[in-house]
């Protein structure tokens, strides 16, 4: 027992200088912890609740993605089928049931229209899977059916390209530090801390920003547009402003240009028309041209300018728009324009996102709530502490000072786990300090014993630590399932208390047995006493 | 110096003896508890029902029926109104808007604080909180899911370490502490919510620690004295480990009041929870798990059928024997 070699002594004291230094950088302010080397730069982060700020759980539907891999494969099947010169005609194209399925109308063709579709339905990756199932039904109607790993793949990517867009649009809004991360295969977590109305956000992350230009069909019966019915070749879709006094309008179904070929959109005013916000965007060379082309061929007629499926504008063409850049208008007031600037410029949404969860917590109560926590934690602390001192005499001091190793320890631990603290989390920071000295008791309350049984001060130091660890091990195995239960389950707030919990758990043991250990062995060895107070 | 000893050497408290009359207790409480629950239900925050929670702080202590009135005047739907700790801060519970629409949330906030502003000029909204339904459904499941697997994963764990009566007792015993302070909530009407699911869980981690402690000394008594009679066993164990009950209590409870008095509102009701779940779970430690282990037949011959994975240490003990011997 009193051997207590060199080597553990400073294997024991480097540990602690070690967490302790990593908690040291917490406590400085900014501007000093920016000169600390790279790998000092180890802080806690402060969790919403106690920063002040925005959290957001966006979700996408996943059938909207599998709906649209529908509509994207009808397309290409149109192009490809009607391209060259062996165009193969087909009809009763439909999408039910997830299946896209239509008819080849030369029953001959059936075969060399399979071979066509195949290379569509390949997956994009590397691992030979099918996104689509082809069959033939009936001799004559072929049916593409969605493989499950097509379909997790295409949510997968939706979803990764929806991050980056995310990321992008929350950049624009010069907001600091947003966290964004996936959860989930359909769902994205983004924090903002210090946001103070997330309403401006959320509609900026509520806009798919799908910008598209479309002809309108001039010819369409107005009567029949209005109940809904489109020609051949046309849709009908909704036009709130329409001047016209019918919120629908017919346009052609061909896309003239879309969102994906601008390379700027910024607010601005139109000077002609009463400084009307508008949003003024560019197209890129490929564009730009075909916007030239298309306008120069259909002079004197409307176009539609479509967003997210809705008609904002169907200015007319007066004159061809060669320049390359062109004018959004439609009912905007500055703020929404400048939102659909930034909405543009980082690109259209995969899918569209919808907020389940929202969480926002003012700057003045997380002050409160830090202030609070650090009060109560003084508090907690110094009450243990007295309590030890009057139970334990020298035994609880060095008990104590274990505890206030401990703090440290932990907030180093996090520190370089990079974990985030929450208000639980304080509240499981005061917890440990009540048991962490638990060991400590467990240890004194059995040497007491041992005394008390009449053995040595050397005997009963040794069988006190020595048969309270290993209850203390047990106790603390419990204590982490629950902790580690609450990691694994739980969500947002409680995983915070978790993570403390655990931290605390193992450097509990650490300090309050290892640590106190080596203190009371080298106090003995000195003293050598033949009596103690404990 | 003369130190603190809150428990006195060798106490010989008979906890067994009054296990009937513990047990009957332990039972009529828990049935109260869960007629509590039955009748009253548990005050569920939006985490776990879905809606909108808007924390306003006011200048000074509002009249409620009035701010009841003005927000029913809106037609948002069934408002809730509930003070916050301090009755200066109040916490506005609204059902979500109908509509998916991104925007009827944002505007259904704007609505209510306009109203609430214009009546009360000074008032200040520290923070607002809105759940799914479709989030809250899964945040209700993963707490229930976390609380049972915390209870059966430890009742395994402490079955394989020792024997099955003490995983059960500890199972038992667990349940009472989660189902006592889902009592005191059905009860007190506090707020229950994803913090408070937290604390459920270190209750359980707390009592489960307790119990660990009173159960290891059982199991050494038990290799140390064969021939001791299980009632007198038992309660040498808990007697031996009192002190240690008792000390840790109370650190733990000062420790908890501290956050309960300064910790701020936010904390309140997880530190009323733990709190009840330290004096629940000392209790059932000392007068219920450790006695059921007599009524489920725990004997001390059960140990020799384990004796070989236990002989290293059985040898440590055997010679400790002489000293030990001269105690009982």
């Amino acid at each position: 027992m009193l051997d207590f070699p060199r080597w553990k002594i400073w294997l024991i004291s480097l540990t602690i200088l070690l967490g302790l230094a990593f908690a040291i950088p917490t406590f400085l302010p900014e501007r000093v912890f920016n000169q600390l080397p790279r790998a000092m730069q180890t802080r806690v982060n402060l969790g919403l609740d106690l920063s002040g700020g925005s959290h957001l759980l966006l979700e996408a539907s996943t059938a909207d993605i599998a709906k649209m891999r529908l509509v994207n494969m009808e397309e290409q099947v149109r192009t490809e089928l009607r391209r060259g010169d062996s165009k193969i005609p087909i009809g009763d194209i439909s999408s039910q049931n997830g299946k896209l399925s239509f008819m080849v109308r030369n029953a001959a063709q059936v075969d060399a229209a399979v071979e066509r579709i195949r290379p569509l339905t390949q997956g994009a990756g590397m691992t030979g899977q099918r996104d689509f199932n082809v069959e033939v039904v009936d001799s004559s109607t072929i049916v593409l059916t969605p493989t499950e790993a097509g379909i997790d793949n295409a949510v997968n990517q939706a979803m990764d390209v929806a991050k980056e867009v995310i990321d992008r649009r929350i950049n624009e809004l010069g907001t600091r530090e947003p966290t964004i991360i996936r959860q989930g295969t359909n769902r994205i977590v983004v924090q903002v801390p210090g946001l103070q109305d997330p309403g401006a956000l959320k509609n900026l992350l509520g806009q798919t920003a799908k910008l598209e230009f479309k002809l309108v069909d001039t010819t369409a019966d107005p009567t029949e547009v209005a109940q809904g019915r489109a020609p051949v070749g046309s849709e009908i879709l909704p036009y709130p402003g329409n001047p016209s006094g019918i919120p629908v309008i017919a346009v052609k179904r061909q896309v003239m240009v879309s969102g994906d070929e601008l390379t700027d959109a910024t607010q601005g005013f139109d000077t002609q028309n009463g400084n009307q916000a508008v949003v003024n965007i560019r197209f890129n060379g490929a564009g730009g041209r075909k916007f030239g082309r298309v306008t120069t061929e259909n002079v004197n007629r409307p176009f539609a300018i479509i967003l997210d499926g809705k008609v904002l504008s169907a200015p007319n063409i007066n004159e061809p728009i060669l320049g390359g850049s062109a004018q959004i208008s439609g009912n905007f007031t500055v703020e929404s324009a400048n939102q659909l600037g930034i909405a543009l410029r980082s690109g259209k949404l995969p899918v569209a996102l919808k907020v389940i969860e929202e969480r926002t917590v003012g700057p003045q109560l997380g002050a409160d709530s830090i202030r609070a926590g650090i009060i109560a934690s003084c508090i907690a602390a110094l009450g243990v502490i007295l309590f030890m001192l009057v139970s334990y005499g020298r035994f609880g001091m060095y008990a104590n000072i274990a505890v206030v190793i401990n703090i440290f320890v932990i907030l180093g631990v996090m520190g370089l786990l990079n974990a985030t603290l929450t208000l639980p989390g304080i509240a499981g920071f005061v917890l440990t300090i009540g048991t962490a000295v638990d060991a400590n008791v467990l240890i004194y309350e059995r040497i007491r014993e041992e005394r008390r049984r009449g053995r040595s001060v050397m005997q009963s130091v040794e069988f006190g630590y020595k048969e309270a660890s290993r209850t203390i091990f047990e106790a603390n195995v419990t204590h982490a399932i629950a902790g580690g239960i609450m990691l694994v389950l739980g969500s947002g707030p409680v995983k915070g208390f978790a993570i403390v919990l655990l931290i605390g758990i193992a450097t509990s043991v650490f300090t309050a047995v290892t640590f106190t250990r080596m203190i009371v062995v080298n106090w003995l060895r000195r003293t050598r006493p033949t009596e103690i107070t404990i | 110096m003369r130190l603190l000893k809150l428990v006195p050497d060798n106490t010989n408290i008979g906890f067994v003896a009054v296990r009937k009359i513990a047990f009957a207790l332990t039972v009529l409480l828990t049935i109260l508890a869960v007629a509590a629950v039955g009748a009253r239900g548990l005050n569920l925050g939006v985490d776990f029902v879905g809606g909108l929670m808007m924390e306003a702080k006011f200048d000074s202590p509002p009249p409620l029926d009035r701010v009841r009135k003005d927000i029913d005047r809106l037609n948002v739907g069934d408002v809730s109104l509930q003070q916050f700790g301090d009755p200066r801060t109040v916490s506005i519970r609204l059902p979500l808007p109908e509509s998916s629409d991104e925007g009827a949330t944002n505007a259904l906030v704007a609505k209510v604080q306009g109203a609430i502003k214009a009546e009360y000029p000074g008032v200040s909204f520290s923070r607002y909180d809105a759940v799914s339904g479709k989030v809250s459904d899964e945040l209700i499941w993963n707490g229930i899911l976390a609380v049972m697997l915390a209870v059966v994963g430890i009742a395994i764990f402490s079955w394989f370490r020792y024997e099955w009566q003490f995983g059960v007792s500890t199972f038992v015993a667990i349940m009472h502490d989660v189902l006592m302070t889902l009592g005191f909530f059905a009860i007190t009407q506090l707020e229950f919510d994803l913090n408070i699911v937290a604390a459920v869980l270190t209750i359980i981690g707390y009592s489960i620690n307790d119990k660990m402690v009173i159960d290891d000394r059982i199991r050494e008594n038990m290799r140390k004295y064969r021939k001791m009679d299980m009632k007198a066993l038992i309660d040498l164990s808990v007697n031996e480990t009192l002190p240690r009950t008792v000390m840790t209590s109370l650190t733990v409870t000062l420790a908890l009041g501290a956050l309960l008095i300064f910790g701020g509102h936010v904390l309140r009701g997880f530190s009323a929870a733990m709190l009840l779940g330290i004096v629940v779970g000392t209790y059932s430690s000392v007068y219920v798990s450790s006695s059921l282990l007599i009524s489920l037949g725990l004997k001390p011959q059960i140990l020799d059928r384990k004796a070989t994975g236990l002989a290293a240490e059985g040898e440590r003990v055997t010679a400790r024997a002489p000293v030990d011997g001269a105690r009982p």
